[in-house]
């Protein structure tokens, strides 16, 4: 049997006293997919930049083509036909599609002048051997993340790779352009290239890759050929624990009246007629493609959409959510999709984040009372189960769930009636993800908090709804009870609509 | 429609080029004076320095910084080298600006260092550079202006070149400053750096993103230092070349001109968020402030309301290519 591609034998690394990495080997195939996964933190950055050449293991030993290498470096790693392609891509949005792609090898062959016809060869050359179509002139940061992808692979492929290594390539991308990611990815196989495909995401890891490496703490937990997992095992193996798909059932209380009443809702090109209701501790999904208007939805009923038309009515009464203060004032909590642009003060603690909304009711005259708001902001920390010792630490220094349980906590601060979230789990890990779910579903059921999850990922949807409605082109089509449908039918659904 | 928009989006120079044309029209329209070709040259002339020091600006904006000591660097190496011309002894043109330009690339180098070693923000160094330079210059150098009769000889007449001259409908004879020329020549040096090599491109690519640029192989520490030394450079040049063209030195003046200077390169697309911006735009934009501030007074405006209105264009134009680029990004 022929020598595998790249092989590690029991590479370990530490920086200072934290051990990354710890007797891992792997070992991966020409033209093989391999799957890499383990939740943040678990050492899948580390072994990347092990295998790329930007740090140097501590003990082990790295193989290519059999043969030992001694000192890894990025530059070697290239040579070795060692690629990778970053999560934030590592473009240039200030600069056309074609110098983007013809930046690197230009650089490689050490070109002083720039001759924009050899650019635009390069460039091109480069776009037809991955089949794609791509305006060669557009500055890339005015294309939508799937064409900055394709750009990032295409560059990528320029240098003849024999291992591409793709770092959670699937993270902002709608369901539709994940199966075309998953079309260019199996045509690069079929040239021979093998492609180490890092993510955290089970569906996709069983449906493209051939085998499977998870890793936790550091330490592989499990491999092998894909066949050998299935969904469970995998989560098993990150997170080190069972968890189970517990489901959300809700009971209306009898004479209980509606939370939040929407009839006719309309913002011209955005949303058409959208009539909904929610009832207390109703948690319900909203799911549809990219453009649907659910995003346009959630605004509209925090006020950020001032110009609709239509009725919209809370506890039975007649509201004009036309603004944010006053959505906010009628209860109304959101959690944005883009939780680190517009979510956060990522420059400030956690407390400072926590309390964000709730300093008008912390405030006596206009100044804040230290004590209260101490108070406050530790106890929604213990409540939401956030990781930190202290409350006055960066919010920086927590994951994205523990970020995610920040925003969502400092809602719960100022008493919502109807908490909307957006992609609640975007860039959270597994075991962070069923954590938020929990907490999510105890809030609905004991405070009787009327729950809109938009959401993308449809098993989080029927975990955690009790009835979801599907938008398409600002229509709602479809509201269904979950117990009536299940992830494949929504699937097919959407995909229908597409 | 759209394909006007577009092409204004691929090339923000045609808006400025747009502005200037509405702009010189208009004033036109209210005074006819303005098309006298003496008031044709003296506005070109005018915008010589603005031009040259706006070059230095839109490298270093370009980069994704932001210079505020090139007026004190460009005071500072005219003001020590008419000195040592004067103490020395020696008039001739080339060393002179040789000596000009050194002294502001060893500046602009001094802002490389605290930038890139120091990681600091370019702002506070640049402020404080600029600040600590003026001081040094006023404190042991000297505070008095050197006049006329004392300035180098063969500076003064170097700075009095013309290209031509024409006769006015009056009868009186009014030459275009050669300065211009200086000033075509250093943008079309700008211009091919910056659109023809790779350090050229280096630039652009640090101000996209400063580690994507790390990654694909460009060298940050080289690409800062060309920025802030070739600014400090061209800073110090045009410092002189001021000197000669109003036949003083005086230690006191360019006071403020940062943001006159900031102003042009701004109105000419260059972002505020680096990577964007071109040598070009930056001299439709000098030439469109220079066209706004200096006819103030044949529109019959009093000339105080000068600060206000570059102000007043500082605001807008950032403002304006600050939501070009936020909407871009979004």
């Amino acid at each position: 049997m022929a020598a595998p591609l790249i092989e590690l034998r029991h590479v370990g690394k530490s920086f200072a006293a934290v051990r990354a990495l710890e007797d891992v080997s792997l070992s991966i195939g020409r033209g093989e997919i391999h799957c890499l996964a383990g939740e943040n933190g678990s050492g899948k950055s580390t072994l990347i930049k092990v295998v790329s050449g930007v740090w140097q293991p501590d003990q082990g030993e790295l193989l290519i083509d059999g043969q030992r290498i001694e000192s890894m470096t990025p530059r070697a790693a290239i040579a070795q036909g060692v690629q990778v392609i970053y999560q934030d891509f590592s473009l240039f949005g200030n600069l056309s599609v074609a110098e983007n792609l013809a930046l690197s090898s230009e650089l490689q062959e050490g070109r002083k002048l720039v001759s924009w016809r050899r650019v635009r060869q390069i460039a091109r050359q480069a776009i037809d051997r991955l089949g794609v179509e791509l305006d060669l002139d557009a500055p890339v940061e005015t294309l939508p993340t799937s064409g900055k992808q394709l750009v990032a692979i295409a560059r990528a492929l320029m240098s003849d790779p024999r291992l591409l290594i793709m770092d959670e390539p699937t993270t902002a991308l709608t369901g539709r352009e994940v199966a075309a990611l998953f079309r260019v990815v199996r045509d690069i196989q079929s040239r021979g290239i093998a492609v180490l495909f890092v993510s955290h995401k089970m569906r996709e890891m069983l449906e493209i890759s051939e085998r499977l490496t998870v890793i936790r703490n550091g330490r592989v937990v499990a491999a092998g050929p894909i066949a050998e997992f299935d969904e469970a095992a995998i989560t098993r193996a990150m997170t080190g624990q069972e968890i189970a798909a517990e489901g959300y059932r809700w009971e209306p209380s009898p004479g209980a009246a509606p939370l939040l009443e929407v009839e006719g809702l309309t913002i011209p090109g955005q949303l058409e007629d959208v009539s909904l209701r929610v009832m207390p501790g109703e948690i319900v999904g909203v799911s549809g493609l990219l453009g649907s208007g659910r995003t346009e939805l959630a605004l509209a009923l925090f006020g950020m959409r001032p110009g609709y038309a239509g009725r919209i009515r809370i506890g039975g009464r007649e509201v004009r959510l036309d603004s944010v203060q006053r959505a906010i004032g009628h209860g109304i909590a959101y959690v944005p999709e883009d939780r680190l642009t517009e979510g956060l003060f990522l420059a400030q603690t956690i407390d400072r984040n926590m309390l964000a909304t709730s300093l008008p009711r912390l405030s006596r005259a206009g100044v804040i009372q230290p004590g209260r708001a101490a108070r406050d902001a530790a106890g929604m920390i213990r409540e939401m189960a956030i990781a930190t010792p202290t409350g006055d630490r960066p919010v920086t220094q927590l994951s994205g769930g523990n970020q995610q349980r920040v925003v969502i906590g400092r809602w719960l601060l100022n008493d919502p009636r109807l908490l909307i979230l957006n992609g609640p789990t975007v860039g959270v890990d597994v075991g962070s993800k069923s954590g938020i779910h929990r907490k999510i579903r105890e809030l609905a059921r004991a405070r009787g908090l009327g729950v809109l999850m938009i959401s993308d990922d449809l098993p989080e949807l029927v975990e955690n709804c009790n009835r979801i409605l599907v938008l398409h082109r600002g229509r709602l089509v479809s509201d269904t009870p979950v117990e009536a449908t299940s992830e494949t039918a929504l699937g097919e659904q959407l995909a229908a609509l597409a | 429609m759209s394909g006007i928009a577009a092409a204004f989006r691929r090339h923000p120079e045609l808006m400025v080029a747009a502005i200037l044309v509405v702009t010189v029209v208009t004033i036109g329209l209210v005074n006819p004076v303005f098309w006298q070709p003496s008031n044709l040259f003296s506005l070109l002339r005018a915008s010589v320095i603005t031009g040259i020091l706006g070059l230095a600006v839109l490298l270093v904006m370009l980069s994704g910084g932001i210079d505020v000591s090139f007026p004190a660097f460009a005071i500072a190496a005219m003001y020590l080298t008419v000195k040592a011309m004067i103490a020395w002894g020696f008039d001739s043109i080339l060393p002179a600006f040789a000596m000009a330009t050194g002294i502001g690339l060893l500046l602009g180098l001094v802002n490389a260092v605290f930038v890139h070693y120091l990681r600091m923000i370019p702002l506070i160094v640049t402020l404080g550079t600029g600040t600590a330079v003026r001081g040094f210059i006023l404190g042991i150098v000297g505070t008095s202006q050197i006049n006329i009769d004392q300035m180098p000889q063969r500076l003064i007449e170097f700075g009095r070149g013309q290209l031509f001259s024409v006769t006015q409908a009056d009868g009186s004879q009014t030459g275009l400053s050669a300065m211009v020329l200086v000033y075509a020549l250093i943008a079309l040096l700008v211009h091919l750096l910056l659109r023809y090599t790779m350090v050229g491109r280096g630039i652009y690519a640090l101000g996209g993103g400063e580690e994507a640029a790390r990654r694909v192989g460009f060298n940050i520490r080289q690409t800062t230092f060309l920025v802030y030394g070739l600014a400090g450079a061209i800073a110090g040049f045009a410092g002189l070349l001021h000197g000669a063209m109003i036949w003083t030195a005086n230690p006191r003046d360019m006071v403020g001109l940062e943001l006159d200077v900031i102003a042009a390169v701004v109105l000419g697309g260059a972002s505020i968020f680096g990577g964007r911006g071109s040598v070009i735009g930056t001299i439709l934009g000098g030439l469109t402030l220079i066209v706004i501030t200096n006819s103030l007074i044949i529109l019959g405006i009093d000339t105080t309301w000068q600060r206000v209105v570059v102000g007043l264009i500082v605001i807008t134009a950032t403002a304006a290519t600050a939501w070009r680029d936020r909407k871009r990004i979004a």
